[in-house]
């Protein structure tokens, strides 16, 4: 990765809506070269989308989170990879990782209600053939994601003016 | 009861400083960004608040010597001729001090005689001049140029030097102007130094906070300038360490002893968890490339370049810095004096900068906006500054 990729995936990381002539000028580049780099980004899918830090506790759209742990029978010459997309097809999935440890696969998954979530564990999760055991764990509060801090901004300890 | 009688009338005619009138005026406003303060906008890293968190928790809570931990000093060393080619001999010519603001004052109380001028380059830090007069000496603005980028020139500080003339402080990379003094500038210095027979105090606390491949170069390194002067650093910008109050001052140990004497009988030592503190900041620093450091300087270069170039979209000129944490834009375009511009912003647009002559008189038409700042709120400041300027040129 060169310094001005690096320079770039902080910059966006931070916020993702900085226009490119302020990333080029923070970058101390062209508008072009950051153009044409973050589309290079873009196509090598390093980048793969923008996306906002929502805070839905915030919002009156009804939804469930949960993790779950997933044990699996790894395949031939496959290992994880084919029952983890069978698994990450799913739409109610968001995210699925490959863990070390007590079990094989970590699914985070979002439903709109509690029933919902559940019958995706029991009718779908479940009955893939190459799972043998869940174990799900409801997301009571989101405390922190990507860095963000939800509840109140870290307070700023400050002199408001110093020499 | 009447308390002129118990008061040093010294003292007491000493101005407030122009910052302090300000803070009091932006600390009763809320919701205001403050582009008015003086330090990093990081915490100190982990690692080294964890170190002095063990250290408390092992019970090392007695003074040390009064120079500061001799391991501290040894790390104090190894940084400044790792890093800046500075040779000191940790037992005799390295005192720690409680913050670079201290080891300053006792340089200054070392060596400042009645009577003595000593010469501070404007505009500057806020205490340089009042320090002066603490010690009993007089205090001698010599102008820098934004034409010469706020460089000290030969032909200036020669034409400030009398007869009386004993010190100059050299402070650079500079608060607020961001100025910054290269070889060259340093070299074109030193014969001058040598002729008049001063000796300098080079205040380098922002040396590690330069931009654009510059490199600092200290001032004791230039020929024959290292028996005449003393070296002042610390850990609160490079580390982002303020609040610990840990700095130092190097040189002569003819010196760094009277120093040493001040500081012995009024503060004892710099707070053993600081020094502790400071140890860790260095041996780290110089196992792991001074990552920290790094992570921040590239921080803030990315925050400058974005202050530099909306203050000229602006139509301010606005000069480029190339150290420290600020920028000093020139709002003489406006009409408004400094104090004017910034009072204004502050009611009308909640952002708090500092007036530029508030840094000595020859700030005036400038204002210093310090870009240790979070990057939305930067932003924010940014957009309404310049909805600011647009209305005050409007009308």
């Amino acid at each position: 990765m060169t310094k001005l990729e690096s320079c770039l995936l902080d910059l966006l990381k931070e916020d993702c809506r900085l226009p490119l002539e302020k990333l080029a000028i923070m970058s101390g580049t062209s508008l072009e070269e950051v153009a044409a780099t973050i589309e290079n980004l873009e196509k090598r899918r390093v980048i793969l989308r923008y996306a906002p830090v929502i805070n839905w506790d915030l919002t009156d759209r009804e939804r469930v989170e949960a993790m779950i742990e997933v044990k699996v029978t790894p395949q031939r010459d496959m290992g994880f990879d084919a029952v983890a997309a069978r698994i990450y097809r799913f739409d109610e999935v968001k995210s699925v990782y490959l863990m070390s440890g007590a079990y094989d696969l970590l699914v985070l998954v979002e439903a709109r209600t509690l029933r919902e979530l559940a019958s995706f564990v029991s009718a779908k999760l479940s009955t893939l053939e190459l799972v043998t055991g869940t174990a799900t764990s409801f997301v009571l509060k989101r405390y922190k994601e990507e860095g963000v801090i939800f509840e109140g901004e870290e307070s700023d300890h400050r002199l408001v003016v110093s020499p | 009861m009447t308390y002129d009688r118990f008061l040093n009338p010294e003292v007491v005619a000493v101005p407030p400083s122009g910052i302090r009138r300000f803070f009091d005026l932006a600390s009763t406003m809320k919701d205001t960004i403050s582009l008015g303060v003086g330090e990093p906008d990081f915490k100190t890293p982990y690692h080294i608040r964890n170190m002095a968190i063990n250290s408390l928790i092992d019970g090392e809570t007695q003074y040390t010597p009064n120079r500061g931990l001799l391991s501290l000093r040894k790390e104090i060393n190894r940084y400044l001729s790792g890093r800046f080619q500075l040779e000191y001999d940790p037992e005799t010519e390295i005192l720690v001090t409680v913050g670079a603001s201290e080891a300053i004052d006792l340089a200054l109380r070392a060596m400042v005689r009645p009577g003595d001028e000593v010469l501070v380059p404007e505009p500057s830090y806020v205490s340089y001049s009042p320090s002066v007069i603490f010690a009993g000496g007089t205090p001698v603005g010599v102008v820098t140029r934004e034409e010469d980028d706020f460089r000290l020139k030969p032909e200036y500080l020669e034409a400030a030097i009398t007869k009386k003339t004993r010190l100059l402080i050299l402070p650079y990379p500079n608060n607020p102007t961001g100025g910054i003094m290269e070889q060259a500038d340093l070299a074109a210095i030193a014969p001058i130094i040598e002729k008049h027979d001063l000796m300098v105090i080079s205040d380098e606390i922002y040396a590690e906070l330069i931009y654009d491949g510059k490199q600092h170069t200290s001032f004791a390194i230039q020929a024959g300038m290292m028996p005449r002067t003393i070296t002042i650093n610390g850990f609160s910008k490079a580390f982002a360490m303020t609040g610990w109050r840990v700095g130092y001052a190097c040189g002569p140990k003819e010196i760094i002893n009277v120093m040493n004497k001040i500081h012995q009988y009024g503060i004892m030592c710099a707070p053993r968890m600081g020094q502790v503190a400071a140890e860790e900041a260095l041996r780290l620093g110089r196992e792991n490339g001074y990552e920290d450091v790094l992570t921040m300087r590239e921080s803030y270069d990315r925050r400058r370049r974005l202050m530099v170039d909306s203050f000229r979209s602006m139509g301010l000129h606005c000069f480029e810095p190339y150290g420290a944490f600020y920028v000093f834009p020139s709002i003489r375009s406006t009409g408004l004096t400094s104090e004017e511009f910034c009072a204004k912003l502050l009611r009308e647009k909640s952002i708090a900068a500092v007036p530029g002559n508030a840094f000595g008189p020859c700030g005036e038409g400038n204002i210093r906006c310090c870009y240790a700042t979070a990057l939305d709120k930067l932003n924010i400041a940014l957009d309404r500054i310049a909805e600011f300027v647009q209305e005050v040129k409007g009308n």
